[in-house]
């Protein structure tokens, strides 16, 4: 699948190489704008945990607090409490020197011990997890680690630890993409960054005078497409993460928006309105033939495949305002979705396919909410007034969104069972239309 | 390019020989974004009385009034609006080689793609008026920016009101 999507990608890439648009505004630099986590709400059935600090037995200290960074990580997913420093009541660096009776009696239900050698100019980990309650050991491992990795390192021993206990895959290894905004009316400036989905690492990876909105990642998480005015007109790019390669996919008159892409990576679902209104279309991305799926005076936006790919969702006001309806990827009657409110839009599934994520108008503003596809449930999740543009977590237990703090525009997260949430503030200017990357390894 | 740089001189020479007597009345008096007229009130509103038709070289000027306002979640031309779209009509029948781009937008309420959708109904509202007018359809772009680049920041009832609008830029 993977090999085939890559080999998709380079004969589109050579397909498109007349219309390349190249590398404008690319900015290799790395201009550092990372988010910071501040914890809004913590659940009440979170799990505790103790990470104990990893033993390091080099010289000086170690440029990155790798357990810290699992601890938070392992916070961050809503689903553990850990237990703070000051309440370890002891610091061992292996399985062999853990006495289960001292974390039981401070109610740790997990513990994860670690320590760190040099090794030439690299680090070896070696980290452990066991379980207090059952008493035994449930994961060790050893991994090679330099400098510059000690922070994806630590999001590989998260991912490894959330699913040993949960089930799970970890997606703590995953990237964000999100749009800042800085200054107003001829001072505006927009770019697209790329992060850690913990906000670090941040890179912008494009800027311009004119709005940018609603990147979408490739399945392969090697490419972002997204919507620029650079051009004067909306218009939707396909760009690569990491080279900064790009082509202009559609310039049509009219409204070019919304690009979603299919779970193969094949084909693009979008917005536009050459005709009059928008409408969804497909696009096959190695012909680039345009399939229009709809068909009526309505705004029609938004789409969103089914993880089957058979299927799309998409918003439309057809019924006067706007709600979610549901139509085969190859055509035909759209069968509406949401009747709960009189505003539903945005709407994105989780990877099972059995929830659909949306941003939904109530008394007191926009949120995000869920509805189970089979009993049509909804359940609001986030409580601010200016909550939009939801994107799941590839594991489905996080959605992350655009909200307000004050006057400023940050990116929060909420669980999926809403229980628990953060917020991704930026240091300075605006941040918003969030897109989380599928899984990168 | 060169029709904007010449619109620009004309309205620029034009605005010496008007009288500025039109009185600006409540609720209309933006100064437009686009910065064709430097935000005077002018021909459009004052031809607000349905005279505007018999009035002598009506058309010949650009009219300084450059963005009319709408209702939440509406694209009707409101009738305050109507002396505004007839003036700048007038000015495009004129003038057939002056294009303009029909700039829709709407508020920070809702998702960002639907209001793209909200702020090209808006702008095809204003090109249905225009060209109900006369005006030929060949002379006006649309772009919707939805809620991008607000008029106004923030998140009041007065912030909404001034970033539900249509911008002529010629």
């Amino acid at each position: 699948m993977k090999r085939w999507m890559s080999q998709g990608w380079k004969t589109l890439a050579a397909g498109w190489l007349v219309s390349l648009v190249g590398l404008m505004c690319l900015t290799t630099t790395a201009k550092a704008q990372n988010l910071t986590i501040e914890i809004t709400r913590g659940s009440d059935q979170a799990t505790p945990i103790a990470v104990v600090p990893f033993e390091f037995s080099g010289q000086g200290g170690l440029p990155q607090d790798v357990a810290q960074i699992v601890s938070d990580d392992l916070e961050h997913s809503g689903q553990f409490s850990p237990l703070s420093r000051s309440a370890l009541v002891s610091l061992p660096s292996s399985s062999e020197d853990v006495f289960y009776d001292d974390w039981k009696r401070v109610d740790a239900r997990y513990l994860v011990v670690g320590k760190i050698e040099p090794q030439g100019d690299q680090y070896r980990i070696q980290y452990e997890l066991m379980d207090i309650l059952g008493g035994k050991r449930m994961l060790g491992e050893t991994l090679t680690s330099s400098n510059g990795n000690l922070r994806a390192s630590a999001h590989y021993i998260s991912d490894q630890i959330f699913e040993a206990i949960t089930g799970i895959r970890g997606a703590f290894s995953t990237r964000i993409a999100y749009v800042s905004a800085s200054g107003a009316g001829d001072n505006a400036r927009y770019a697209l960054y790329v992060a850690d989905a913990d906000g670090y690492n941040s890179q912008q990876i494009l800027s311009s005078d004119d709005p940018i909105l609603s990147p979408a990642w490739s399945p392969d998480g090697q490419k972002i497409a997204y919507v620029s005015f650079e051009s004067g007109n909306s218009a939707i790019y396909v760009q690569n993460a990491s080279t900064g390669e790009r082509v202009r996919l559609t310039s049509f008159r009219g409204i070019n928006g919304a690009p979603a892409w299919s779970p193969d990576g094949s084909k693009l679902a979008m917005s536009l309105s050459k005709d009059g209104q928008p409408e969804i279309y497909v696009m096959n991305l190695a012909s680039r033939q345009l399939t229009r799926l709809t068909n009526n005076s309505a705004i029609e936006t938004e789409p969103d495949w089914t993880p089957d790919g058979q299927s799309l969702i998409f918003t439309s006001d057809r019924s006067g305002a706007p709600q979610l309806y549901r139509m085969s990827a190859s055509g035909g009657q759209a069968q509406r979705v949401t009747f709960t409110g009189n505003y539903n839009s945005d709407g994105r599934f989780s990877p099972d396919g059995k929830t659909l994520f949306m941003v939904t108008r109530d008394d007191s503003g926009y949120h995000v909410a869920k509805q189970d596809m089979d009993t049509s449930r909804v359940t609001v999740l986030t409580d601010s007034r200016w909550d939009e543009s939801p994107s799941v977590a590839p594991n489905g237990t996080m959605i992350i969104f655009a909200t307000q703090q004050g006057a400023q525009g940050v990116l929060g997260a909420v669980s999926s069972d809403g229980r628990a949430s953060f917020r991704l503030p930026s240091a300075q200017g605006d941040v918003r239309e969030p897109a989380w990357s599928p899984f990168l390894n | 390019m060169q029709i904007k740089t010449y619109a620009k001189t004309l309205a620029v020479a034009l605005s010496l020989a008007v009288v500025a007597g039109c009185s600006s009345s409540g609720g209309t008096q933006e100064g437009d974004m686009d910065g064709t007229s430097g935000g005077m009130s002018g021909q459009g509103m004052n031809s607000g009385q349905g005279t505007s038709g018999s009035q002598m070289g009506a058309g010949e000027q650009m009219p300084s009034v450059n963005t009319i306002y709408f209702a939440f979640d509406s694209e009707e031309i409101r009738p305050e609006f109507e002396s505004v779209l007839r003036g700048h009509a007038q000015y495009m029948m004129a003038n057939p080689n002056a294009n303009v781009t029909l700039q829709g937008y709407a508020d920070e309420r809702g998702t960002r793609e639907y209001n793209l959708g909200l702020g090209e109904r808006r702008a095809q509202a204003v090109e249905r008026y225009l060209t109900v007018q006369g005006v030929s359809p060949s002379q006006i772009q649309i772009v919707s920016y939805g809620e991008e680049r607000p008029a106004m920041q923030g998140h009041t009832e007065e912030a909404y009101a001034k970033n539900r609008r249509v911008v002529f830029s010629y």
